[in-house]
């Protein structure tokens, strides 16, 4: 099923045109990366997820309910953490939770237990001070812990990583994969690396549409090229290899050490039998995977 | 209901951690204490002047100070309250406009008239509460020093008064609909009021407009009647109703 689905939502700002018909679907417990550069798009389409901005055209569906712009019933399933994260300064982490768990009309009890357990989870849990001299990080911890408080269908974060160092990045990806149990997540982000440590779906949104979109899987797959890579450790193994096989090649702009075939040049098993006979050092031998970023490049291009 | 408390709850604590509260506490209690203490003090301060006004060819007589000179000065303090307190509070919605904290809340589904309304709310319990405190010491005070049965319609006046002070805070919410910023409500507000400061400057339509009810001191000293502050009355009340609603309307309407 799809928690989410957006059809040809068109979206000019004077006449700027910034979304041309952008069409996706988010299908449940899925962490999906919403990549594009900066200027794409991302936060504009996320606002008409989140019925904060109006739309030209097109349609967009939360669990299979219609999001209406201004009174936005369907947020009720949704846990949002902006771009830049504003909290009210004068409460600390736990008064703060409390106020979003009695605006969402949520228990007493409720409110106590999950915060208490979203708090440690985010690692605020000792953290006594007001909101107000937080830093980055914690302001993005804290508003992952407010986005899942009433226990969203979806949890929507806008660009959660970019602005942090490499241990906070971790922290929230950390975070993020944790929660793909209950809840799906749609993250918008301009780091690759991130999407390729977390995600199982994409949607790359470039000029206004989405170029490519799908599992990961399914992308790479569709995307592999018959290629091989063998690393090998030592010059003289090496030469021994390529002595026998004569079509081996050495990419440019990699190591030395690094050789490549094609599938329908040799078979991997003959190959790897060779290696195992004269037993020879290799670092690894791998099925050549395409990068997302080569994959970006590709279809932004 | 339980959400639009939630969110009043906040506005209150917000009010008290900013020390807004306090400040306007502070400014209230002294206007309040001011006006009997200077009606206290002007015959002191006359004499001291006496010599110099001789000079001038003016002499002063005994200067009998009453209930209604104390009077006289609440009714032109309390303005100087009035205006503290839209400085002060002119930034309640687009403070939040401009840091993007309703986004979060409304997001999570709060519905956006109880965000007007539990502003609202705030608004008019402080001015309620400031401007009776002032009216309350001021009172209190001339009871003790002189006698208030010389004033009449006081409690009448001071309704006048407090609801010219709610309109001004309708327009307040009102502009803070539309504007961006807490100096684009200053100046609306501000604006708003001039003008019909200045319509007032005619005389055929004072009587209809909403700066007649600053007028309770002739109510007071006697110089005119009840029924001359009815009509003014009934449009503030009237006005301010409709100023509120629309804002309502308008919040839901708007890009936040
Ligand atoms: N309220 C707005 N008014 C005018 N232009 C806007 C507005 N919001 C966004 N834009 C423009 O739309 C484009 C996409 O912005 P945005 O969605 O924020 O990109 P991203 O989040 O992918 O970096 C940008 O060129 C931006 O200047
Ligand atoms: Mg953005």
């Amino acid at each position: 099923m799809e928690v989410l689905s957006i059809d040809n939502l068109c979206k000019s700002f004077g006449d700027k045109e910034v979304l041309k018909g952008v069409t996706l679907k988010v299908p449940e417990n899925s962490i999906f990366g919403f990549i594009g550069k900066n200027g794409a798009g991302k936060t504009t389409t996320m606002k008409h997820i989140l019925g904060l901005m109006k739309g030209d055209e097109g349609e967009i569906k939360v669990m299979n309910e219609k999001v209406v712009y201004g009174q936005t019933a369907t947020n009720r399933f949704i846990g949002y953490l902006p771009d830049v994260p504003e909290f009210y300064g004068f409460m600390n982490a736990r008064e703060y939770l409390s106020f979003c768990g009695e605006i969402t009309g949520m228990e007493k009890k409720d409110i106590n237990e999950r915060s208490e357990k979203l708090l440690c989870a985010v690692g605020l849990d000792k953290e006594k001070h007001r909101i107000r001299g937080y830093s980055r990080g914690m302001k993005q911890r804290l508003g992952i812990a407010q986005a899942l408080l009433n226990s969203p269908k979806l949890l929507i974060c806008d660009e959660p990583t970019s602005a942090l160092d490499p241990v906070g990045r971790k922290e929230i990806l950390d975070i993020l994969m944790s929660v793909r149990e209950k809840t799906t997540v749609l993250f918008s982000t301009h780091i690759l690396a991130d999407v390729e440590r977390i995600c199982t779906d994409i949607a790359f949104l470039d000029e206004g549409s989405i170029k490519l979109s799908g599992k990961i899987a399914d992308i790479k797959g569709k995307y592999r090229s018959d290629e091989y890579m063998i690393e090998t450790e030592d010059e003289a193994s090496r030469k021994v290899l390529l002595q026998k096989f004569d079509k081996l090649k050495e990419e440019k702009g990699q190591l030395e050490s690094v050789l490549l075939f094609k599938e329908t040049d040799y078979d991997i098993h003959t190959v790897l039998a060779f290696v195992a006979e004269k037993k020879l050092p290799v670092i690894k031998i791998e099925r050549v995977e395409p990068s997302l970023e080569n994959l970006f490049l590709e279809v932004v291009h | 209901m339980r959400t639009l408390i939630a969110f009043t709850k906040k506005e209150y604590m917000e009010q008290v951690r900013s020390r807004k509260l306090l400040v306007l506490g502070i400014i209230f209690i002294i206007l309040g204490l001011m006006n009997p203490l200077v009606a206290k003090l002007m015959p002191k301060i006359m004499e001291g002047m006496a010599d110099q006004l001789a000079e001038s060819g003016l002499t002063v007589g005994e200067i009998k100070v009453t209930a209604l000179n104390s009077w006289e000065q609440f009714f032109k303090n309390i303005s100087t309250g009035l205006i503290a307190f839209v400085l002060l509070e002119s930034g309640l919605f687009t403070r939040e406009y401009q840091s993007g904290t309703l986004v979060l809340s409304l997001t999570k589904g709060l519905k956006r008239y109880k965000v007007v309304l539990a502003k609202i709310f705030v608004l008019l319990t402080l001015w309620t509460a400031f401007f009776w405190m002032t009216f309350i010491i001021t009172y209190v005070y001339n009871d003790f020093y002189w006698d208030n049965s010389e004033a009449s319609h006081l409690f009448f006046s001071g309704i006048c008064w407090w609801l010219f002070g709610a309109w001004v805070i309708s327009i307040m919410v009102l502009v803070s609909t539309v504007s961006k910023s807490g100096s684009g409500v200053l100046l609306g507000t501000g604006g708003i009021v001039f003008f019909i400061y200045l319509l007032g400057m005619i005389p055929k339509v004072e009587k209809y407009l909403e700066i007649k009810l600053t007028g309770g001191l002739k109510l007071v000293n006697g110089q005119s009647v009840v029924s001359d502050y009815i009509p003014a009355l009934i449009i503030t009340l009237i006005v301010s109703d409709v100023f509120f609603i629309a804002s309502i309307f308008i919040f839901n309407k708007k890009s936040i």
